[in-house]
């Protein structure tokens, strides 16, 4: 299979090309997207649905911690949670991942050890990303000799506001390059747009396409420190662009919305989009993720309400 | 992971409470009907729901002398500012009660709980809090502050308490009276509402509720004592009305048929308007007088439109129109549904290229998947007539100039479409069609403060706005 | 020294922009108020009605694409034009309405005006009759007034001038074409009016002008499917009375086969001395609604 770089080679030649292309992907309607969105956000999934759903929703958490704060215990704790989110029920499911800044992956990778829990890293001078590019290739790869199974990258907002998206391509090119392991594997690569900052659809469609183009595994909406964080309408648009882009490669990339998601009423809407917008292909832990902190103790309580038919509280969920 | 299935989610029917048989509604009371009783079945099951008495001639004059008495002594005389106090109650009474008149509506009517949830009722509420509003203020509206007298109304079942209140609430505005047949497939609602008139203590006979079929329409419109007659309905019977009222000084308006052109551009927001195309023919099982029908689209992005389309077409959930997650519902009648299992079957005899979304469909009741017609010219009859179902009919275009022609040729003119990013030729394109209600970028949307009608044998005058109060004041003729 | 030899106009039909004779061959005498011969109008046939609508349809395109500055420049135009001439039109209001020359100057001047006053609406009504609608959602929404098509107007039979104009005035200024039938005994005025038309700017086929009889012409044109509005008011004057009112229901049925638009006959023919309403222009316009999402 010829690698996305030679099957767009023809586009990402000059920046007037991959101008051209960009901004000849179909326009989004703003006020039918959101509609559609919310259209979708009022079905009603109950009773065996909702406990699937639950579950999935679980799975699909890459639980993180992004703080200033963040010390080798308060990770450690977390990636216990990640493995037995509800230590009151083994039926629950681990989570997809831990998600921490770079020097916190190989304490992260200690305690997961051999769980099947992902370490995620942000990397290339999250969440600004406005640092010299071989900072950000040396923050790569600082994360990847760590043990980080994934990486999240941002893009350079302020390169793609001002069109120069060539750039932004390249850089996302050269850290999916920095993701390389030793042993000739590669850690997944996710590239955050930041869409809060991208402010229109049509932005967030040709950036989709922009990274998908250059290779990302993954196209992620938001750090969690820009608000309005993920949104359903915008985590429509990119499963539009995954879907539309395995039309024309074949090949599928993974969406992963962040931050703002907060209740399982609002994790299970997404589903519902993933389900209709993408299709039931990309209802997986490999390619569907939560970037979320708050919203797993909301899965467990609801996940405890359906199995004991009463609602539950926060005491009785622990706090990691 | 197995395929998410969403589980069974359905509105709960305890909500309402169905009689087993219903009066008139003449008076102020309810009044036993001296026709045929009829009944009215659930078009998803076909389960009787109720028997419905039927208006004679005898009972439309009972009603006429009703309206008149009560717009002579109270409705006319009284102050706008009083009037405009029961309209408000009236409005949040259906605010109140708007779970019961959804799941009614879509018992009696066959359409998504979600639509009539979500659609009907809030506009239906709107609608009378809106020309509430306008009761104190009819020297602002340039139509003179004179009622009409007694307003004969005549609904069709497609949304059957949405044109109750599109044709009740600016008539009581202007301090007309009403009396109203609502269709005989769709009479629970209407029945309801004259409840909702009790409950607000409308003065008696201000609204008069006659259930019947053509007959007692027939009746309604032709009695002399009506002064303005408003029709929604087909196209057939809205020239039949014309026609009796030739010769008299009733006024008339008439929302009638349409084959509205919905015209998709090579530059559109394409994963948008296929929205548009699903929400213009898909919506209320394509029982929509203004349903964007025949979906011309430039030849340069036809097929990849057709593909989005199929695709999206495939994901529509047919089914119980009381699960809130159903999109397309039940086809209002078993005579609806011959019609349109007809000019389906004619377009099919005509070579067009029919494709209907794999939906399984429910055993019992009326019902038609989502379907379409590719290879479509304007010759076919189903790019002509009104199917009035889930029906739609593709035909392509090359420039411009042939989708406004293409668009206009018809005998209809209700509403139309377009698609497209590039501002100007919205605005151009919009300019040409030759339809009451032009959607860019958008589709099948209503509001109180928009008039609504057509062009051509769509219909005649406006409703909603100011401009729909015109038909109910001497002195407005626009 | 022997008087001269008047040279006698020939009056035709306007149709087109061309003024042909009564495709028919058919001509009738034309009275004054006096009952002396004045002339032979040509009296217009079905064929001329039909001629006339195809005329008016090709027309209405060009015409209603007009912007309404261009439409009031040509109104005011035809006023001027009509003015220039009050001379001629003094006489055959004289003629046709037995009024002397001071009060039929008077019914000149009144159409004169009346032209004026509708020019200067081209570029008004849609702003009093139209604007925007605020939705309770996202949407930009506008509704503005647009020309039905093609109108047919039977004229008023009295007021040969000044209803004449009264009632196609309000037709073209809001962008429609125009088939007229004017007054069938007093037809004078309006073919001079066609000659005014012809020279004012007014491209061929926005008016068109039959002389010639109402209940003949009028069921064609009422069941005429191209048509798309008719106003009724000449059946007023018809007689008998009955017979117009007969008439005029016959015409509202036929009108019913496409839903024309229809602006009854007034129980007696109305003083056109009055300023006109609004309704005489909005009979004939429809209302368009455009929405369009606002968003980024």
């Amino acid at each position: 299979m010829p690698t996305l770089a030679t099957d767009f080679s023809d586009v990402t030649r000059s920046e007037a090309s991959l101008r051209r292309f960009l901004h000849g992907l179909p326009g989004v309607d703003q006020v039918g997207a959101e509609a559609r969105a919310a259209m979708l956000g009022t079905r009603s999934i109950k009773t065996t649905a909702k406990a699937q759903a639950l579950d999935l929703a679980i799975r699909m958490v890459d639980l993180t911690t992004l703080e200033g704060a963040d010390t080798h215990g308060k990770v450690r704790a977390l990636a216990s949670k990640a493995q037995r989110p509800d230590p009151a029920d083994p039926t629950c499911p681990q989570v997809a991942a831990v998600c921490v800044y770079p020097d916190m992956v190989a304490t992260a990778k200690e305690t997961l050890g051999a769980s099947g829990v992902h370490v995620a890293a942000v990397a290339t001078a999250f969440p600004s990303g406005r640092a010299a590019l071989d900072v950000k290739l040396a923050d790569t790869r600082d994360a990847v000799e760590a043990g980080a199974d994934e990486i999240d990258m941002v893009i350079d907002r302020g390169a793609f506001l001002s069109g120069r998206y060539l750039q932004v391509f390249e850089e996302i090119v050269a850290v999916r390059e920095a993701c390389a392991k030793p042993d000739g594997g590669s850690a997944h690569l996710k590239v955050i747009f930041e869409t809060g900052e991208l402010q229109t659809y049509d932005n967030v469609r040709r950036a989709s396409w922009l990274a998908m183009m250059a290779g990302g595994h993954f196209i992620k909406t938001s750090t969690g420190k820009v608000q309005p964080a993920a949104t359903l309408p915008v985590t429509m648009v990119m499963l539009e662009a995954v879907r539309d882009f395995r039309e024309a490669t074949g090949h599928m990339v993974g969406v992963k919305p962040a931050g703002g998601i907060r209740t399982s009423k609002d994790a299970i809407k997404y589903l519902v989009v993933v389900n209709e917008v993408a299709g039931a292909d990309w209802l997986v832990p490999e390619w569907f993720r939560f970037g979320a902190s708050t919203l797993l103790n909301e899965l467990l309580m609801q996940r405890t309400k359906l199995t004991t038919g009463r609602y539950s509280g926060p005491d009785y969920f622990t706090l990691d | 992971m197995s395929v998410f299935e969403y589980a069974p989610a359905p509105e709960s029917r305890a909500v309402v409470d169905v009689k087993p048989s219903y009066g008139l509604f003449i008076g102020g009371e309810f009044v036993d009907g001296h026709g045929t009783p009829f009944k009215t079945v659930n078009p998803a099951t076909e389960e009787v729901l109720s028997e419905v008495a039927e208006a004679d001639a005898a009972d439309v004059e009972a009603a006429v002398k009703a309206a008149r008495r009560a717009h002579d002594r109270t409705w006319s005389r009284m102050p706008g500012a009083e009037r405009a106090k029961y309209l408000y109650r009236i409005a949040r009474i259906i605010q109140e009660r708007s779970r019961e008149l959804a799941v009614l509506e879509s018992l009696d009517n066959g359409k998504p709980i979600r639509e009539a949830r979500d659609v009907d009722v809030p506009i239906v509420a709107a609608h009378f809090f809106y020309y509430a509003g306008w009761a104190d203020k009819l020297e602002w509206s340039g139509y003179g502050t004179t009622p009409i007298g007694v307003a004969g109304q005549v609904i069709p079942w497609n949304f059957p308490l949405l044109m109750l209140a599109w044709k009740v609430a600016p008539a009581l505005a202007c301090g007309n009276t009403v009396v109203l047949k609502p269709a005989e497939t769709t009479p629970l609602t209407a029945l309801l509402f004259a409840e909702i008139c009790q409950q607000a203590d409308l003065p008696a006979g201000v609204v008069n509720i006659v259930t019947g079929a053509g007959a007692t329409g027939q009746a309604l419109v032709a009695h002399p004592d009506v002064d303005k007659v408003a029709f929604t309905g087909s196209t057939e019977v809205g020239k039949a009305i014309a026609r009796t009222v030739a010769g008299t000084s009733k006024k008339v308006t008439l929302e009638l048929g349409g084959k509205a052109a919905n015209i998709v551009f090579d530059d559109a927001p394409l994963d948008e308007a296929v929205e548009g195309i699903v929400d213009g023919i898909f919506f209320n099982q394509g029982h929509v007088c203004c349903a964007g029908s025949r979906l011309l689209v430039q030849e340069s992005v036809a097929e990849e439109v057709l593909a989005r389309l199929k695709r999206r077409m495939a994901t529509l959930r047919v089914g119980d129109p009381l699960d809130k997650n159903t999109d397309v519902g039940a086809i209002n009648s078993a005579e609806q549904l011959a019609r349109i299992r007809e000019l389906s079957a004619i377009g099919e005899q005509e070579g067009a290229g029919r494709w209907s979304a794999p939906c399984e469909l429910p055993d019992r009741g009326f019902w038609f998947p989502p379907t379409l017609f590719t290879g479509v010219s304007q010759a076919h009859r189903i790019a002509r007539e009104e199917i009035f179902g889930p029906v739609l009919s593709v035909l392509t275009f090359r420039t411009p100039s042939e989708a406004v022609e293409k668009a206009n040729n018809t005998p209809y003119g209700l509403s139309a479409g377009v698609w497209t990013e590039k501002g100007s030729r919205i605005l151009h394109v919009a300019s040409q069609l030759k339809a009451g209600v032009v959607w860019a970028n958008t589709f099948n949307k209503f509001d109180p403060t928009s008039p609504f009608g057509g062009y051509k044998e769509s219909g005649q005058g406006r409703e909603g706005g100011r401009h729909g109060l015109a038909a109910y004041l001497k002195g407005g003729d626009l | 020294m022997a008087a001269r030899i008047d040279v006698r106009k020939t009056y035709k039909l306007y149709v087109g922009g061309a003024f042909p004779r009564s495709e028919s061959g058919y001509s009738y005498p034309v009275e004054d108020a006096k009952g002396t011969f004045v002339a032979n109008a040509a009296l217009a046939s079905r064929k001329d009605a039909r001629d006339a609508v195809v005329a008016a349809r090709k027309a209405f395109g060009g015409w209603s694409g007009r912007t309404a500055y261009n439409r009031a420049q040509v109104l005011y135009r035809v006023a001027e034009v009509l003015e220039d001439r009050r001379p001629q039109f003094v006489v055959a209001v004289q003629q046709s309405e037995g009024l002397s020359a001071s009060r039929a100057g008077a019914v000149v001047d009144a159409a004169v005006d009346r032209l004026v006053w509708y020019a200067g609406w081209a570029d008004k009504l849609t702003q009093v009759v139209g604007g925007a609608n605020p939705v309770a959602g996202p949407f930009f929404n506008l509704s503005t007034p647009e020309p039905t098509g093609v109108v047919a107007v039977l004229a008023p039979q009295e007021s040969s001038l000044l209803g004449l104009v009264s009632v196609l005035a309000p037709v073209v200024v809001t962008g429609n074409s125009a088939v007229v039938v004017s007054s069938f005994r007093r037809p004078l005025p309006a073919v001079n009016l066609a000659e005014v038309l012809a020279t004012s700017d007014v491209p061929g086929g926005v008016v068109n002008l039959l002389t010639g009889d109402a209940a003949t012409i009028g069921p064609w044109l009422a069941a005429h499917m191209d048509v798309n509005a008719i106003d009724l008011g000449g059946v007023r004057g018809l007689e008998p009375a009955e017979a117009g009112d007969a008439l005029a229901t016959d015409l509202e049925v036929a009108a019913a086969d496409n839903l024309k638009r229809v602006r009854r006959a007034p129980a007696a023919e109305p003083d056109f001395t009055a300023t006109p309403g609004l309704d005489t222009m909005t009979d004939f316009v429809e209302i368009k609604t455009v929405w369009h999402p606002m968003g980024v």
